[in-house]
């Protein structure tokens, strides 16, 4: 473990802690943001230079931003919420989390992978990484795009109709 | 086709932007500390005092008759008269004061002065870096020349020079008939009874 | 260390592993970053400060008057007094303001355009970080940019600065669209993500003539939808809508002042350079020389002079086109530039698949049913928009 590691780890726990604290919702997106980002962060330190650009894209890019236009949409997202707190549901989250952290952590650290001496990572360019979702894994990609375009031509369909309505 | 006056505009400030370095009058900017716009003559800013003869002291037209001060909307004029040894005033301001900071330019002194020493100035660089003192003219502020009316308003320093000619010829005539008119009765005096006085002066009156 | 002159460029490389060389080994990558880094942020500033004036000069020429001439001769130090003036006015920030993210909404749009322009290759191996998966990370890092419009339009606690944040997200995210597509076709025909080889592969000659992407019909189809979306994404005119003065004030700027207005100025002037260089590079050839004969000169001059010229048009463009409106905008967005860019890739493909044609005339039929095959859509989608503009009185749905 790096000091680099520790400190993006430390950044993304921070953050994400953060994105769930938070009582006014637009500190709780940004944190959010900076949780996505730091967690590409981490890929970009693992080598993994098109997960992590892919993940700032899509989850900073995409999924942070629109949170962020739906919180600029709403009414009063800057003010602070009118109940506070979280009532007792918090302890039992928290329960929930702890067990299910508790789960993960124990099978993968029991498990076989962990005991086998880890092999040299690959260094795998992005050339691979296309050619490998062009040709081994056309399929699963094809049907991503589908449901995609499914989903754009859905949105424009909702638009039309509140046109049409108007 | 969608795009054609796109690259109709881009050829159109194309031609400016060339265009405004081959042709200098294309610019329209007056550059103003080197530059200076010429005003036209019936501008007018604040009031000055004519002075004739060169004298800015003692050629002054003012009399320090002080209707301008009277009629000044804003209050703005402070005179005082100039008095003699013995304490007589005489016709000269001692004082002369405008505060163009409270002048509102109305130009009412200059249309009740019977002398006609009050007119209108042209001039506009008038910043100061004082808000009170600075901005108070005095009489030698504002003692400008005849010349120098004629400088900026030709037309209305013309007509005002015919008319103080013509008024001061009717003075000179007026004078000189009263000198008549007083030289004719001493004349006649040591005569007892002259049979007809008047004719003689009427003569002379036309002339 | 002796100095082994082969090219310019290899002199200026050996001149900065020297000076890496003179710091203790464990400094060595941080002292070699510092100095890319450095390199990069004074030559931008440097530009960022002569083009302030040369648009403020330029916009001038274009409406006939002679620009800012009167700081030093000519003008020339206008930039310095800018920076003086920007530097000793006093900082604003509204009371209802939030303080923490008001402070960081200018950087957050600095740091990514800032960070894109390291990814810019100036000349062979003169690329400040030169990785696999550089196209990539420009589109990435872009992205911030609109989370700091975001921060600074909300945090200011302004209406006029929300309406500008608003705008300025749904555009950046609307152009982003048409804007990676066309590099799409770049990137499908040159096989790679790194913008270097992408350049490296446009330095061929043919007859003296250069290689370049924008002279292929899909080139120069995608040159053109890349031009018209990057005008759209660094926010210049006529698509300054966030800002939109005669409207919104300021946009999402609105409530900035002094050194932190000169942030955001400074990060959207970094940001156009840094999508021209990526025009640059994708299509206009790169670092590479126009014509043969011309490679004697240092490849970062040709890249430092194409650049002018592409800051001249975004300037020329400003002083030409007014502002357009909001529904414009979107309506050119998705209902031309969107499907011109998809049928531009299937352009792509076709070139592609017609490179092994040998009989005489070839090219010239693969350009012409190229070029077709994204001019005659342009063409119909032009026609249909105008014949279905009926003009009439407007509806306000919202205002009454």
């Amino acid at each position: 473990m790096s000091a680099v590691f520790i400190f993006l780890a430390g950044l993304l726990l921070a953050s994400s802690l953060a994105a769930v604290m938070f009582r006014r919702l637009v500190y709780t997106a940004l944190s959010l943001a900076v949780a996505f980002a730091s967690l590409a962060a981490l890929y970009l330190h693992l080598g993994a230079e098109f997960a992590g650009f892919a993940q700032v894209m899509v989850y900073v890019g995409a999924v942070a931003i629109l949170i962020v236009f739906a919180l600029l949409l709403t009414r009063n997202a800057g003010s602070d919420p009118e109940h506070p707190g979280h009532g007792g549901s918090w302890i039992t989250g928290a329960a929930i989390a702890v067990l299910v952290f508790g789960c993960l952590a124990f099978n993968i650290v029991t498990s076989s992978a962990c005991a086998r001496p880890m092999p040299n990572p690959p260094s795998i360019t992005t050339r691979q990484i296309g050619e490998s979702l062009m040709t081994r894994y056309v399929l699963p990609l094809e049907v991503l795009g589908l449901l995609l375009t499914a989903a754009a031509l859905g949105a424009a369909t909702l638009a039309l109709e509140d046109k049409r309505k108007s | 086709m969608l795009g054609s006056g796109i690259i109709k505009g881009l050829l159109e400030t194309a031609r400016n932007f060339f265009g405004s370095f081959r042709q200098p009058e294309r610019l329209v900017t007056i550059e103003y500390p080197e530059q200076q716009r010429t005003v036209p003559e019936n501008n007018r800013s604040f009031p000055f005092l004519v002075f004739d003869r060169n004298d800015p002291v003692k050629g002054l037209r003012c009399v320090s008759c002080k209707i301008c001060e009277k009629e000044c909307p804003p209050q703005c004029i402070y005179i005082e008269t100039e008095k003699d040894s013995r304490g007589k005033p005489i016709k000269h301001p001692k004082v002369f004061d405008i505060d163009i900071s409270v002048c509102m330019s109305c130009q009412i002194c200059v249309e009740v002065c019977p002398f006609d020493s009050i007119k209108m100035d042209q001039t506009y660089e008038l910043s100061q870096f004082s808000r009170y003192d600075a901005l108070i003219l005095h009489k030698i502020d504002l003692a400008k020349s005849n010349e120098y009316y004629h400088q900026i308003k030709p037309t209305e320093a013309g007509l005002v020079d015919e008319q103080l000619a013509a008024e001061r010829e009717a003075q000179i005539a007026k004078a000189k008939a009263a000198a008549a008119i007083k030289v004719a009765p001493a004349t006649a005096s040591p005569t007892p009874k002259p049979p007809s006085p008047a004719p003689p002066a009427k003569t002379e009156v036309p002339a | 260390m002796i100095l082994l002159y082969s090219s310019p460029e290899a002199l200026l490389i050996q001149l900065k592993s020297w000076t890496v060389s003179l710091a203790p080994a464990a400094w060595q990558p941080v002292l070699s970053s510092a100095i890319s880094a450095l390199v990069i942020l004074l030559l931008f500033a440097g530009i960022f400060a002569l083009t302030t004036l040369v648009e403020r000069k330029g916009l001038g020429r274009i409406q006939n008057r002679p620009g800012p001439n009167r700081v030093g001769p000519c003008g020339l130090f206008q930039p310095i007094a800018d920076g003086v003036k920007s530097l000793i006015k006093e900082d604003i920030v509204p009371a209802a303001a939030d303080r923490a993210v008001h402070f960081l909404a200018p950087l957050v749009v600095l740091a990514p355009a800032a960070l894109a322009l390291a990814l810019i290759p100036l000349g062979p191996g003169l690329a400040a970080v030169d990785m696999d998966a550089g196209l990539l990370c420009f589109f990435a890092v872009g992205t911030a940019s609109e989370l700091g419009a975001f921060m600074a339009g909300w945090a200011s606690h302004n209406k006029y600065t929300i309406l500008g944040a608003m705008r300025a997200i749904a555009q950046m995210i609307s152009f982003e669209l048409p804007l990676v597509l066309s590099t799409l076709t770049v990137v499908m025909l040159s096989g790679t993500l790194s913008l270097s080889s992408i350049a490296q592969q446009q330095g061929s000659y043919w007859f003296g003539l250069p290689a370049w992407n924008v002279f292929t019909p899909w080139g120069l189809a995608g040159f053109i939808i890349f031009l018209i979306a990057a005008t759209a994404e660094s926010n210049r005119s006529p698509f300054d809508l966030p800002e939109g003065e005669s409207e919104l004030i300021g946009g999402f700027m609105t409530e900035y002042s002094g050194f932190k207005y000169a942030v955001f100025f400074m990060g959207e002037y970094f940001g156009m350079f840094a999508i021209s260089g990526l025009t640059i590079t994708l299509f206009l050839g790169g670092w590479n020389a126009p014509f043969s004969f011309l490679v004697w000169i240092p490849s970062f001059i040709w890249f430092l002079i194409k650049l002018g010229l592409m800051l001249a048009w975004f300037i020329w463009v400003r002083g030409t086109l007014p502002r357009v409106r909001v529904d414009q905008l979107m309506n050119f967005c998705w209902k031309m530039l969107l499907p011109l860019s998809l049928l531009n890739i299937l352009a792509a493909i076709f070139w592609h698949f017609t490179a092994s044609w040998q009989f005489p005339g070839a090219w010239g039929l693969r350009w012409a049913i190229g070029f077709g095959m994204i001019a005659l859509p342009f063409i119909g989608i032009s026609q249909s928009g105008a014949r279905q503009k009926k003009w009439g009185p407007r509806i306000y749905r919202y205002a009454d």
